[in-house]
């Protein structure tokens, strides 16, 4: 059985009954055993895999899409009876006593978790590089980093030890690994999927969000676990409709603008010649493309440290060592140093000059880009600056998470969606594209994204690097 | 785009904040903290490049206001007694077991 299919082909196969739930987590199993200590992606295996794959009888509809489908999941989601610990010594032993609802939504579908995946602790990072447990590795170039904090769903995806993967998004963590790691990310409006049971980091900003091989999955994905929830009040109650109905509705009617300052000064020009082909290509699918002027995404920076580390000073103080977990001595270095500036930026004579202020320009924000998608459907530019940088670059910096998602981060402080979809590679390093547009406009995201990746091939090319056998 | 701050970190106001957060950070640990922080301040503060005045503050991004549920208890959503102890390191007699709040001697 092969590893390397998209959610749709397996889906097909399991309809047909080529296969069943139990060869699919087989093989994904014998691809875990031979590549996880290498490339340093799941934290745990669920045990009762196979088990559960051998209660599986039928196979995939519309009432259970995902029947017998292992799926992997980031560590910050709850799973019942399942360790999870955000990558953080503080919950090393944590077993939770209840599921996230998107875990129970996969459930319900039919899915199967395979286990949990690596990540930044806490989700503080955009490298996988502070998790306590050591950083997942680039399957493209395994001294490169792959990204975060969803770096391990992203890298089980792209190397085949899962056919598809959920991780969250405060700022960039689904859409930054999926660009590095050469596969479809998508981080949905904030609110339009439930936030119970992922442990908070921001939570005025956090977006679960699937990480998959191409954009359909992403939509299958998104069917599922889109919607109210009424364990989560920040939650929309905003109606959608099947989002695979959208993919193949093409371009030629849309407006599409290409985010002029989101091509940095500082940036390499290579990823820039990507994205300015990928607006050409649009052009000549039918949309009508403009470079347009919107509010400097370096702003957001600013914003988003402010009211991340705030929120974050105030989700983590829960941890206290008494009901569950260790106690705070626990923390590593960069959990400890959010917390205290975030406790800082909301002490009494500071919340004023740094949250308020922060809070406000994020108004402006959101006004620019009501703005803007007054004149375009979406807006595109690259998802990340450059390629993925090398294992330990973010030693000793500070702000090297903020800086690499400069261009998601104005996003996220809106609560919009976006995906990136593979778009090329600068040095054999895989660049994403992202594409994103006013809140609720995932069937339209979708769609446009669809329309590239048919058109174009990035997305068939596979990593070979973490494949080599290293001879010490 | 580093700015000039205004507040500066040293390693007695890096240690002050640790203590409100409740973490522990060794006396060396302070100086490296305080330094970071710096460089973050930097970077926070060119936020004052942008004229706010007449900005009314973000608090939810999708508009929701007043969201209500009945008053009612769901007991899907609730944890047995003995679910709820189950990952705590001490427990007593169905209870968790905290440090003592206040000094015993007083």
């Amino acid at each position: 059985m092969k590893t390397d299919l998209s959610l749709r082909k397996i889906i097909g196969l399991l309809q047909k009954g080529e296969v069943s739930a139990l060869d699919l987590v087989k093989a994904y199993l014998e691809q875990i055993e031979a590549y996880n200590k290498k490339l340093n992606v799941y934290l745990s295996v669920n045990t009762k895999v196979l088990a559960l794959a051998k209660t599986i009888h039928g196979k995939p509809d519309a009432r259970y899409p995902l029947l017998g489908i292992p799926i992997a999941i980031k560590d910050i989601f709850l799973t019942k009876n399942l360790r999870t610990t955000a990558a953080s010594l503080v919950l090393d032993d944590y077993i939770p006593a209840y599921s996230a609802t998107v875990v129970t939504k996969l459930e319900e579908a039919g899915a199967i978790v395979l286990g949990k995946t690596n990540l930044d602790a806490w989700c503080h990072g955009s490298s996988t590089e502070t998790s306590d447990y050591g950083p997942t590795k680039n399957p493209w170039n395994i001294n490169h980093l792959p990204g975060g904090s969803s770096g391990g769903s992203a890298v089980a995806v792209a190397t085949d030890l899962a056919p598809a993967a959920m991780g969250t998004e405060t700022a960039g963590s689904v859409r930054g690994p999926a660009a590095w790691c050469g596969i479809v990310g998508l981080k949905p409006t904030y609110g339009r999927v439930s936030r119970y049971g992922v442990i908070a980091m921001g939570s005025s900003l956090d977006s679960p969000g699937p990480l998959t091989k191409t954009v359909e999955d992403a939509a299958i994905i998104l069917n599922v676990i889109a919607g109210k929830d009424p364990n989560d009040a920040t939650t929309s109650p905003t109606n959608f409709d099947d989002y695979t109905n959208e993919l193949e509705k093409g371009v030629k009617d849309l407006k599409i603008g290409i985010a002029r300052d989101y091509l940095l000064p500082n940036m390499d020009s290579k990823v820039k010649d990507l994205i300015i082909s990928a607006a050409k290509l649009f052009e000549k699918l039918g949309a009508k493309v403009d470079l347009v002027k919107t509010l400097d995404p370096r702003f957001a920076i600013s914003v988003y440290t402010v009211v991340q580390r705030s929120e974050v000073s105030s989700n983590l103080s829960r941890y206290d060592g008494i009901r569950y977990g260790r106690d705070r001595k626990y923390f590593g270095q960069e959990a400890k140093r959010r917390i205290m500036l975030g406790t800082f930026t909301l002490s009494t004579g500071y919340h004023d000059k740094y949250y308020k202020k922060a809070q406000k320009v994020r108004t402006l924000f959101i006004d620019d880009f009501n703005k803007v998608f007054k004149k375009y459907d979406l807006l595109i530019g690259p998802t990340m600056p450059g390629p993925a940088p090398k294992i330990g670059v973010t030693e000793g910096q500070a702000m090297f998470g903020e800086m690499a998602d400069v261009l998601t981060e104005p996003t996220s402080i809106s609560g919009l969606p976006g995906i990136s979809v593979p778009c090329g590679f600068v040095d054999g390093l895989p660049i994403g594209l992202n594409i994103f547009g006013p809140q609720f406009s995932e069937g339209i995201i979708l769609r446009t994204a669809y329309a590239y990746e048919q058109s174009t091939s990035w997305h068939k090319q596979k990593p070979v690097d973490f494949k080599k056998v290293i001879i010490l | 785009m580093a700015n000039k701050t205004e507040i500066t970190f040293t390693s007695e106001s890096t240690a002050k904040i640790a203590d409100l957060a409740k973490l522990k950070v060794e006396k060396k640990e302070e100086n490296y903290l305080a330094k970071q922080f710096n460089q973050t301040l930097e970077v926070i503060d060119g936020l004052n490049k942008l004229n706010t005045q007449n900005i009314p503050e973000t608090s939810q991004v999708t508009g929701l206001k007043n969201v209500f549920r009945e008053d009612v208890v769901d007991k899907k959503r609730s944890l047995t007694q003995k679910e709820a102890l189950s990952n705590s390191k001490k427990v007593h007699n169905g209870f968790f077991v905290v440090k003592a709040v206040f000094d015993s001697e007083s």
